[in-house]
């Protein structure tokens, strides 16, 4: 008997005809940690799902391959048999911890389905366990927190619920889809972390599936390369990591966004300024709606961006970066001082700033979210043009839309096709080309990358770079992720809370980080490593 | 340009072929609308043409005083056997198939009045007013009451396709209304939110309230109800139905990015609500469409059986209903209209479910 706990074999997975999984095959023994890796599309959660057959049946079908779990054929046992491994031998966490936890059930209600489910514990005996997990996951008085529900926690304290439950049955397999994705990285790392401890100190063995390459080289013992339903590579971790084999694998290891921005030039133009500039949303209560405090999502914060220049914001979530981007837009409300090129237009209504919004633009976070699903390439790019500049017909709008669509790399020959048939690389390119069709001075780029493939990203991140050199342009830079950051921006603020923890060069800041704060940020960002206390959890 | 699908539509155009059902009620709802439009070409008690001494007359359009035949009334009745006898003598007539319209009294009645449906009855009975019996050029298909009259002497089938257009054109006519006038409330509602949102939603509350058939029973009491009154009195209570729906989708679309990326290019709100926000909230509105035509007909129809309803007189189902209840010794008034308007009401809910699925995003071929 080996110590083989999980074997794959010839697995495929159908939807209709398309075939999303190709003939995969897969093993991974007692108390290790296997990493299936690839891009999105490359059908690593869908063959995680049909471990357990969570599949939408009969939509997928299996055409072909076993999946032998303590060498029992998971593919062939009936629904029954399914549910008793199901939340006890196998378990799962999944990425999104808001939507796979139930909003209408507590915290103790959650785990304690899943005791009594697979052990009948109940009552008092139930609760004491629910408190010993929810402390094992680092849940801080926990038997504060069992009568809370989803929203009242933080994202991280979800994951750490939802780790709960997949422990609370010490299961030998536990399966992670993307667990950190939706985090903040200061709370990723800590996650990250809580599953190595939790997993050597259960002997259970780890199915993690990823996008993220520095996850895959901090966590696991075994890779599986996976590119369009067909493992391409394998191997063991270090092996894989030093000498990649094959071609797709050295392109995601070569795909970290790279490259230095020249040092802050501090004469450079100054294009947008602000001067104690503040965001509170008031908390109203009661029936009058009376103001009875304030939240401070920006509390008095300067800042100069200059032309050819970008200046990083960087801060977890809830820190007011976007609110501050937004402020300086002039799309939500904010008191102090707000300066365009030496003009002041914090007091400017929404007509008064109409012909400004040429010169501003703003590129968002979702790709999938910031194009309208109904209109065309040509119209999306073309809509500023027509407010901005009446006098255009309808060829010259057409020759901008080219130059634009040419600029950020898409073939303007697609310009009649819709966004959904786009990828998200893509549609962010065509964001991009809507913001450049105006030639703007300054663009508010909001976390442009976040939501892009690995290799996506550095491509995206090389374009912006290529055209802040060509038309001299401004850019705030609003990001988590300071992989990113580093490679764009001169100058950066740390925020924390709505006002600056730090401010500097980004190249000082990065060698040489001054609070505890920044220095937890960048470990946690680059090195995956969790300082806990000064972070959120 | 018009009718070149998008990508989109043309999925949805697929997908609600897909629907076999639905597809099919649809091509069966739009052929019987076709043809009520063309009623009186159908049902009428004037012939289409008329071939009299060398000149071809119009008569459903033109009204030809009965002196051009030699009578002295001010209108024709080309149903009365003296003028028939003189057009024949003197040329020819083409009938459209049903020689009576809906408000015409057949007065060779076979049996009192509500007579019952011709194919129960031998050729004798149903002809015996005639002179020569069923020997008499009269007796023809087209003079049949194919499914009896009611209890004024009216041809069933007259009135069933002349009221089935009146029905029609009402719940078409009073959904677009009340649809422009609902989205476009949903729209501001739900765009600008706040205290906007908060005063008119409070409004409808109240205004939805009030009791709408006791309003109508009331102006009855001193203005008779016409079609247009009718409509407008309803447009004014029915507006509600889609506010809350539309106002829903511009809550959750007013924070999407690409509405906050059009602001960031400049457009004005009412052109971020038309180009932006409505094209997503008309998909929910569309989705509704067929079952507010379905509740509009029925609101008509109850209304005219209660008599509140189309001036007495015109041809309308509600009115056929209330027959059929008044005599129920005459079955076939009670079957017919049951029929039909059991008809008319599940092809427009299949078309509603049919025009659901295409709409609906999630929906995959299978």
């Amino acid at each position: 008997m080996s110590d083989v706990l999980l074997d794959v074999k010839d697995l495929s997975v159908a939807f209709g005809k398309n075939l999303a999984v190709d003939h995969v095959s897969f093993s991974l023994n007692k108390g290790e940690t296997l990493a299936l890796v690839g891009e999105s599309g490359s059908g690593k959660s869908v063959s995680a799902l049909s471990i357990l057959k969570l599949l939408p049946y009969p939509a997928a079908s299996h055409p072909s391959g076993q999946i032998f779990f303590n060498g029992e054929d998971l593919l062939d046992a009936d629904e029954a048999d399914l549910r008793r491994v199901r939340g006890a031998k196998i378990t799962m966490i999944f990425q999104e911890p808001m939507t796979s936890l139930n909003p209408l059930h507590s915290v103790e209600k959650q785990i304690g389905e899943i005791l009594e489910l697979h052990q009948g514990l109940k009552g008092q005996a139930a609760r004491l366990k629910i408190i010993e997990l929810l402390e094992k996951v680092g849940i801080r008085e926990a038997s504060t927190r069992l009568q809370d529900y989803p929203h009242q926690l933080s994202g991280g304290q979800r994951q750490r619920v939802m780790i709960a439950m997949a422990l609370a049955n010490k299961p030998d397999l536990l399966i992670a889809d993307e667990p950190t994705t939706a985090l903040d990285v200061t709370v990723q790392a800590q996650i990250l972390k809580l599953l190595k401890d939790l997993q050597q100190e259960f002997g259970m063995a780890l199915l993690l599936i990823t996008h993220d390459l520095g996850i895959v080289r901090h966590m696991a013992d075994q890779v599986c390369v996976m590119q369009k339903g067909k493992i391409v590579e394998r191997g063991a971790a270090k092996t894989v990591f030093a000498k990649p084999q094959h071609e797709y694998t050295r392109m995601l290891l070569a795909a970290e966004p790279k490259g230095n921005p020249p040092p802050a030039d501090l004469s450079a133009a100054k294009i947008v300024e602000t001067r104690n500039l503040k965001v509170w949303f008031p908390i109203r209560r009661g029936f009058f709606r009376k103001t009875i405090g304030y939240i401070k999502a920006v509390d008095g914060l300067d800042l100069t961006v200059r032309a050819g220049q970008t200046l990083g914001i960087v801060g977890e979530s809830g820190s007011g970066k976007t609110t501050t981007g937004l402020a300086i837009l002039r799309l939500i409300a904010s008191e102090g001082e707000i300066t365009y090129k030496g003009q002041r237009i914090d007091g400017f209504k929404s007509k008064a700033m109409r012909p400004l919004r040429k010169d501003m633009q703003v590129v968002f976070q979702d790709p999938f979210g910031s194009l309208s699903p109904r209109l065309s390439v040509l119209q999306i790019v073309e809509e500023g043009l027509r407010i901005q500049n009446p006098n255009m017909n309808a060829a010259e709008r057409r020759a901008r839309v080219t130059t634009a669509l040419e600029e950020v790399g898409l073939d303007p020959a697609t310009m009649d096709r819709y966004p959904h048939e786009f990828s998200g690389g893509q549609r962010q390119r065509i964001a991009i080309a809507r913001a450049l069709a105006l030639e703007p001075k300054f663009i508010m780029l909001d976390e442009p990358t976040s939501a892009l493939d690995m290799s996506v990203q550095a491509q995206v991140v090389d374009l912006l770079r290529g055209l802040q050199k060509k038309h001299n342009l401004a850019y705030l830079f609003i990001s988590h992720d300071l992989k990113v950051v580093r490679a764009l921006a001169n100058e950066m603020i740390v925020m924390r809370n709505g006002v600056v923890e730090e401010r500097g060069p980004a190249t000082e800041i990065f060698n040489n980080p001054q609070t505890p704060y920044t220095k937890a940020l960048i470990a946690a960002s680059l090195n995956l490593k969790a300082i806990e206390g000064i972070v959120k959890q | 340009m018009i009718f070149k699908l998008n990508a989109l539509n043309q999925r949805r155009w697929t997908l609600f072929r897909a629907n076999r059902r639905g597809f099919w009620s649809f091509w069966i709802f739009t052929l019987l609308f076709l043809i009520s439009l063309f009623a009186p070409l159908i049902a009428n008690d004037k012939p289409i043409l008329v071939g009299y001494k060398g000149e071809v007359l119009f008569p459903t359009l033109v009204n030809y005083p009965e002196a051009k035949f030699g009578g002295f009334l001010a209108e024709t009745n080309y149903r009365d056997p003296v003028n028939l006898e003189e057009i024949a003598a003197n040329g020819w007539m083409l009938w459209p198939p049903i020689h009576y319209s809906y408000n015409t009294t057949n007065t060779e009645l076979p049996l009192p009045a509500p007579s019952p449906p011709a194919s129960t009855l031998s050729a004798d009975v149903a002809c015996a007013k005639y002179p020569l019996k069923a020997a008499d050029p009269q007796c023809s298909a087209g003079n049949m009451n194919w499914l009896g009259t009611d209890d004024q002497g009216r041809d069933v089938v007259a009135r069933l396709i002349y009221g089935y257009r009146v029905s029609i054109a009402f719940g078409l006519i009073l959904t677009i209304f009340s649809s422009i006038i609902g989205i476009a409330a949903g729209a501001v509602q739900g765009y600008y939110g706040g205290w906007t949102d908060l005063i008119f939603q409070r409004f409808i509350d109240i205004w939805s309230s009030m009791p709408t058939l006791y309003l109508l029973i009331i102006i009855a009491a001193f203005v008779t109800p016409t079609f247009w009154l009718l409509l407008s009195i309803l447009v004014l209570f029915s507006w509600t139905g889609l506010v809350r729906l539309i106002r829903a989708e511009f809550l959750r679309a007013r924070n999407f990015e690409y509405v906050r990326a059009a602001r960031a290019l400049g457009l004005s709100n009412g052109k971020i609500m038309f180009r932006h926000l409505l094209p997503n909230a008309m998909i929910s509105a569309v989705t509704f469409m067929p079952f507010l035509i379905a509740g509009s007909v029925t609101t008509l129809t109850a209304l005219d059986y209660l008599g509140f309803g189309l001036p007495p007189g015109s041809p309308s189902l509600g009115e056929l209903v209330s027959q059929g209840k008044n005599n129920i010794q005459a079955p076939w008034l009670g079957f017919t209209i049951f029929i039909l308007m059991s008809t008319l009401l599940t092809l427009l809910v299949f078309i509603g479910e049919a025009v659901r699925d295409a709409l609906d995003p999630r929906k995959t071929f299978t």
